[in-house]
Protein backbone atom coordinates (compact mmCIF):
# COMPACT_ATOMS: atom_id res chain seq x y z
CA UNK A 1 0.00 0.00 0.00
CA UNK A 2 2.76 2.44 0.96
CA UNK A 3 4.84 1.62 -2.12
CA UNK A 4 1.75 2.16 -4.29
CA UNK A 5 1.16 5.50 -2.61
CA UNK A 6 4.77 6.55 -3.21
CA UNK A 7 4.49 5.64 -6.90
CA UNK A 8 1.33 7.69 -7.30
CA UNK A 9 2.77 10.58 -5.29
CA UNK A 10 5.97 10.71 -7.37
CA UNK A 11 3.87 10.64 -10.53
CA UNK A 12 1.63 13.39 -9.17
CA UNK A 13 4.67 15.56 -8.48
CA UNK A 14 5.78 15.23 -12.12
CA UNK A 15 2.29 15.55 -13.63
CA UNK A 16 1.43 18.73 -11.73
CA UNK A 17 4.73 20.41 -12.70
CA UNK A 18 4.22 19.43 -16.36
CA UNK A 19 0.68 20.85 -16.34
CA UNK A 20 1.79 24.07 -14.68
CA UNK A 21 4.73 24.48 -17.05
CA UNK A 22 2.76 23.80 -20.23
CA UNK A 23 -0.15 25.99 -19.08
CA UNK A 24 2.21 28.89 -18.34
CA UNK A 25 3.91 28.44 -21.71
CA UNK A 26 0.64 28.34 -23.67
CA UNK A 27 -1.05 31.17 -21.73
CA UNK A 28 1.89 33.51 -22.37
CA UNK A 29 1.69 32.89 -26.11
CA UNK A 30 -2.03 32.88 -26.81
CA UNK A 31 -4.73 35.49 -26.52
CA UNK A 32 -8.03 33.64 -26.36
CA UNK A 33 -11.20 33.68 -24.29
CA UNK A 34 -11.31 29.89 -24.72
CA UNK A 35 -9.06 28.35 -22.00
CA UNK A 36 -6.79 26.61 -24.52
CA UNK A 37 -4.08 25.64 -22.01
CA UNK A 38 -6.38 23.48 -19.85
CA UNK A 39 -8.11 22.13 -22.96
CA UNK A 40 -4.76 21.09 -24.43
CA UNK A 41 -3.48 19.25 -21.32
CA UNK A 42 -6.83 17.52 -20.82
CA UNK A 43 -7.02 16.29 -24.42
CA UNK A 44 -3.38 15.21 -24.59
CA UNK A 45 -3.71 13.43 -21.24
CA UNK A 46 -6.95 11.68 -22.25
CA UNK A 47 -5.36 10.30 -25.43
CA UNK A 48 -2.23 9.13 -23.59
CA UNK A 49 -4.21 7.43 -20.81
CA UNK A 50 -6.32 5.65 -23.46
CA UNK A 51 -3.13 4.44 -25.12
CA UNK A 52 -1.65 3.21 -21.82
CA UNK A 53 -4.87 1.41 -20.91
CA UNK A 54 -4.99 -0.25 -24.35
CA UNK A 55 -1.38 -1.39 -24.00
CA UNK A 56 -2.39 -3.32 -20.88
CA UNK A 57 0.79 -2.53 -18.94
CA UNK A 58 1.93 -3.75 -15.53
CA UNK A 59 0.30 -2.56 -12.33
CA UNK A 60 3.45 -0.55 -11.56
CA UNK A 61 3.25 1.43 -14.82
CA UNK A 62 -0.48 2.05 -14.48
CA UNK A 63 -0.05 3.52 -10.99
CA UNK A 64 2.96 5.67 -11.81
CA UNK A 65 2.08 6.81 -15.35
CA UNK A 66 -1.73 6.61 -15.29
CA UNK A 67 -2.92 7.43 -11.77
CA UNK A 68 0.13 9.53 -10.89
CA UNK A 69 1.47 11.46 -13.88
CA UNK A 70 -1.57 11.62 -16.20
CA UNK A 71 -4.04 11.86 -13.32
CA UNK A 72 -2.31 14.99 -12.05
CA UNK A 73 -1.38 16.32 -15.50
CA UNK A 74 -5.07 16.57 -16.42
CA UNK A 75 -7.53 18.42 -14.24
CA UNK A 76 -11.28 18.66 -13.76
CA UNK A 77 -11.53 21.38 -11.10
CA UNK A 78 -9.75 24.07 -13.15
CA UNK A 79 -11.83 23.14 -16.21
CA UNK A 80 -15.05 23.68 -14.24
CA UNK A 81 -13.89 26.89 -12.58
CA UNK A 82 -12.95 28.33 -15.99
CA UNK A 83 -16.41 27.31 -17.28
CA UNK A 84 -18.14 29.01 -14.34
CA UNK A 85 -16.08 32.17 -14.91
CA UNK A 86 -17.18 32.18 -18.57
CA UNK A 87 -20.76 31.74 -17.43
CA UNK A 88 -20.58 34.71 -15.03
CA UNK A 89 -19.09 36.82 -17.81
CA UNK A 90 -22.15 35.73 -19.86
CA UNK A 91 -19.80 34.43 -22.54
CA UNK A 92 -22.29 31.69 -23.45
CA UNK A 93 -20.84 30.78 -26.83
CA UNK A 94 -17.35 30.07 -25.47
CA UNK A 95 -18.86 28.38 -22.38
CA UNK A 96 -20.76 25.86 -24.53
CA UNK A 97 -17.85 25.42 -26.93
CA UNK A 98 -15.42 24.71 -24.08
CA UNK A 99 -17.73 22.11 -22.53
CA UNK A 100 -18.57 20.39 -25.83
CA UNK A 101 -14.95 20.32 -27.06
CA UNK A 102 -13.61 19.00 -23.74
CA UNK A 103 -16.01 16.07 -23.45
CA UNK A 104 -16.41 15.04 -27.09
CA UNK A 105 -12.74 15.33 -28.02
CA UNK A 106 -11.51 14.02 -24.65
CA UNK A 107 -13.62 10.86 -24.87
CA UNK A 108 -12.98 10.40 -28.63
CA UNK A 109 -9.22 10.73 -28.08
CA UNK A 110 -9.25 8.32 -25.11
CA UNK A 111 -11.14 5.82 -27.30
CA UNK A 112 -8.68 6.30 -30.20
CA UNK A 113 -5.71 5.84 -27.88
CA UNK A 114 -7.33 2.75 -26.36
CA UNK A 115 -7.84 1.18 -29.82
CA UNK A 116 -4.28 2.01 -30.88
CA UNK A 117 -2.89 0.56 -27.67
CA UNK A 118 -4.89 -2.61 -28.27
CA UNK A 119 -3.37 -2.98 -31.75
CA UNK A 120 0.18 -2.55 -30.43
CA UNK A 121 -0.21 -4.88 -27.47
CA UNK A 122 -1.58 -7.80 -29.48
CA UNK B 1 11.00 27.48 -7.06
CA UNK B 2 7.27 27.87 -7.60
CA UNK B 3 7.47 24.69 -9.71
CA UNK B 4 8.62 22.78 -6.66
CA UNK B 5 5.62 23.95 -4.59
CA UNK B 6 3.25 23.00 -7.41
CA UNK B 7 4.94 19.58 -7.48
CA UNK B 8 4.50 19.04 -3.74
CA UNK B 9 0.84 20.03 -4.09
CA UNK B 10 0.53 17.56 -6.96
CA UNK B 11 2.08 14.80 -4.87
CA UNK B 12 -0.48 15.33 -2.08
CA UNK B 13 -3.42 15.76 -4.47
CA UNK B 14 -2.66 12.61 -6.47
CA UNK B 15 -2.12 10.60 -3.25
CA UNK B 16 -5.51 11.68 -1.87
CA UNK B 17 -7.18 10.75 -5.17
CA UNK B 18 -5.52 7.33 -5.03
CA UNK B 19 -6.64 6.73 -1.43
CA UNK B 20 -10.25 7.55 -2.29
CA UNK B 21 -9.94 5.13 -5.21
CA UNK B 22 -8.71 2.39 -2.86
CA UNK B 23 -11.53 3.11 -0.43
CA UNK B 24 -14.18 2.83 -3.18
CA UNK B 25 -12.58 -0.11 -4.97
CA UNK B 26 -15.62 -2.40 -4.69
CA UNK B 27 -18.37 -0.01 -5.94
CA UNK B 28 -15.95 1.28 -8.62
CA UNK B 29 -16.28 -2.02 -10.46
CA UNK B 30 -19.87 -1.09 -11.39
CA UNK B 31 -19.67 2.67 -11.77
CA UNK B 32 -16.80 5.22 -11.45
CA UNK B 33 -17.81 6.51 -8.01
CA UNK B 34 -14.30 7.45 -6.91
CA UNK B 35 -13.56 9.65 -9.95
CA UNK B 36 -16.94 11.37 -9.50
CA UNK B 37 -16.21 11.89 -5.79
CA UNK B 38 -12.83 13.58 -6.32
CA UNK B 39 -13.97 15.60 -9.33
CA UNK B 40 -17.12 16.95 -7.71
CA UNK B 41 -15.59 17.74 -4.31
CA UNK B 42 -12.49 19.20 -6.00
CA UNK B 43 -14.60 21.46 -8.25
CA UNK B 44 -16.27 22.92 -5.17
CA UNK B 45 -12.95 23.30 -3.31
CA UNK B 46 -11.04 25.01 -6.10
CA UNK B 47 -13.77 27.58 -6.76
CA UNK B 48 -14.25 28.26 -3.03
CA UNK B 49 -10.49 28.53 -2.48
CA UNK B 50 -9.86 30.77 -5.51
CA UNK B 51 -12.77 33.16 -4.93
CA UNK B 52 -12.73 33.13 -1.12
CA UNK B 53 -9.54 32.08 0.61
CA UNK B 54 -7.12 33.65 -1.88
CA UNK B 55 -8.99 36.96 -1.75
CA UNK B 56 -9.65 37.01 1.99
CA UNK B 57 -6.10 36.22 3.07
CA UNK B 58 -4.52 37.81 -0.03
CA UNK B 59 -2.40 34.70 -0.54
CA UNK B 60 0.77 35.02 -2.57
CA UNK B 61 0.98 33.50 -6.06
CA UNK B 62 3.21 30.80 -4.57
CA UNK B 63 0.44 29.54 -2.27
CA UNK B 64 -2.23 29.98 -4.91
CA UNK B 65 -0.21 27.82 -7.32
CA UNK B 66 0.74 25.20 -4.70
CA UNK B 67 -2.74 24.72 -3.21
CA UNK B 68 -4.98 25.53 -6.18
CA UNK B 69 -3.08 24.46 -9.30
CA UNK B 70 -0.97 21.82 -7.58
CA UNK B 71 -3.01 20.20 -4.84
CA UNK B 72 -6.66 20.56 -5.91
CA UNK B 73 -5.74 20.52 -9.61
CA UNK B 74 -4.04 17.13 -9.24
CA UNK B 75 -6.66 15.76 -6.85
CA UNK B 76 -9.18 16.07 -9.70
CA UNK B 77 -8.56 14.48 -13.06
CA UNK B 78 -9.89 14.59 -16.59
CA UNK B 79 -7.97 11.74 -18.24
CA UNK B 80 -9.53 9.11 -15.95
CA UNK B 81 -12.98 10.61 -16.59
CA UNK B 82 -12.50 10.18 -20.36
CA UNK B 83 -11.21 6.64 -19.92
CA UNK B 84 -14.05 5.73 -17.51
CA UNK B 85 -16.60 6.82 -20.14
CA UNK B 86 -14.79 4.70 -22.77
CA UNK B 87 -14.58 1.67 -20.45
CA UNK B 88 -18.31 1.80 -19.66
CA UNK B 89 -19.10 2.06 -23.38
CA UNK B 90 -16.73 -0.82 -24.27
CA UNK B 91 -18.38 -2.91 -21.55
CA UNK B 92 -21.74 -2.35 -23.26
CA UNK B 93 -23.09 0.00 -20.59
CA UNK B 94 -23.92 2.87 -22.95
CA UNK B 95 -26.63 4.31 -20.70
CA UNK B 96 -24.32 4.29 -17.66
CA UNK B 97 -21.60 5.94 -19.73
CA UNK B 98 -23.95 8.74 -20.76
CA UNK B 99 -25.22 9.08 -17.19
CA UNK B 100 -21.64 9.36 -15.96
CA UNK B 101 -20.87 12.13 -18.47
CA UNK B 102 -24.08 13.99 -17.58
CA UNK B 103 -23.35 13.85 -13.81
CA UNK B 104 -19.80 15.08 -14.47
CA UNK B 105 -20.98 18.02 -16.60
CA UNK B 106 -23.90 19.25 -14.50
CA UNK B 107 -22.65 18.15 -11.09
CA UNK B 108 -19.24 19.69 -11.73
CA UNK B 109 -20.72 22.99 -12.88
CA UNK B 110 -23.20 23.12 -9.98
CA UNK B 111 -20.55 22.46 -7.33
CA UNK B 112 -18.05 24.84 -8.87
CA UNK B 113 -20.73 27.53 -8.97
CA UNK B 114 -21.65 26.87 -5.33
CA UNK B 115 -18.00 27.17 -4.28
CA UNK B 116 -17.65 30.33 -6.36
CA UNK B 117 -20.69 31.98 -4.76
CA UNK B 118 -19.86 30.93 -1.18
CA UNK B 119 -16.24 31.96 -1.63
CA UNK B 120 -17.18 35.39 -2.90
CA UNK B 121 -19.54 35.89 0.03
CA UNK B 122 -16.79 34.90 2.42
CA UNK B 123 -14.30 37.26 0.85
CA UNK B 124 -16.55 40.33 0.96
Amino acid sequence: MLSKLLLVGAGGFIGAILRYGISQWISKRTVSTLPVATLFVNLLGSFTLGLLTGLDLSNFSVLFLGTGILGAFTTFSTFKLESVQLRFKKNWKIFVLYTVLSYTLGIALAWTGFQLGGIFSS
Amino acid sequence: MIYFYVGIGGMIGASLRFLIGEWLKAPDQWFPYSTLTVNLTGSFLLAWFTMGIVEKFSLSSKWKAALGTGLVGSYTTFSTLSMDAVSLYERGDVVLSLLYIAISIFGGLALSMLGFTLGKRRAS
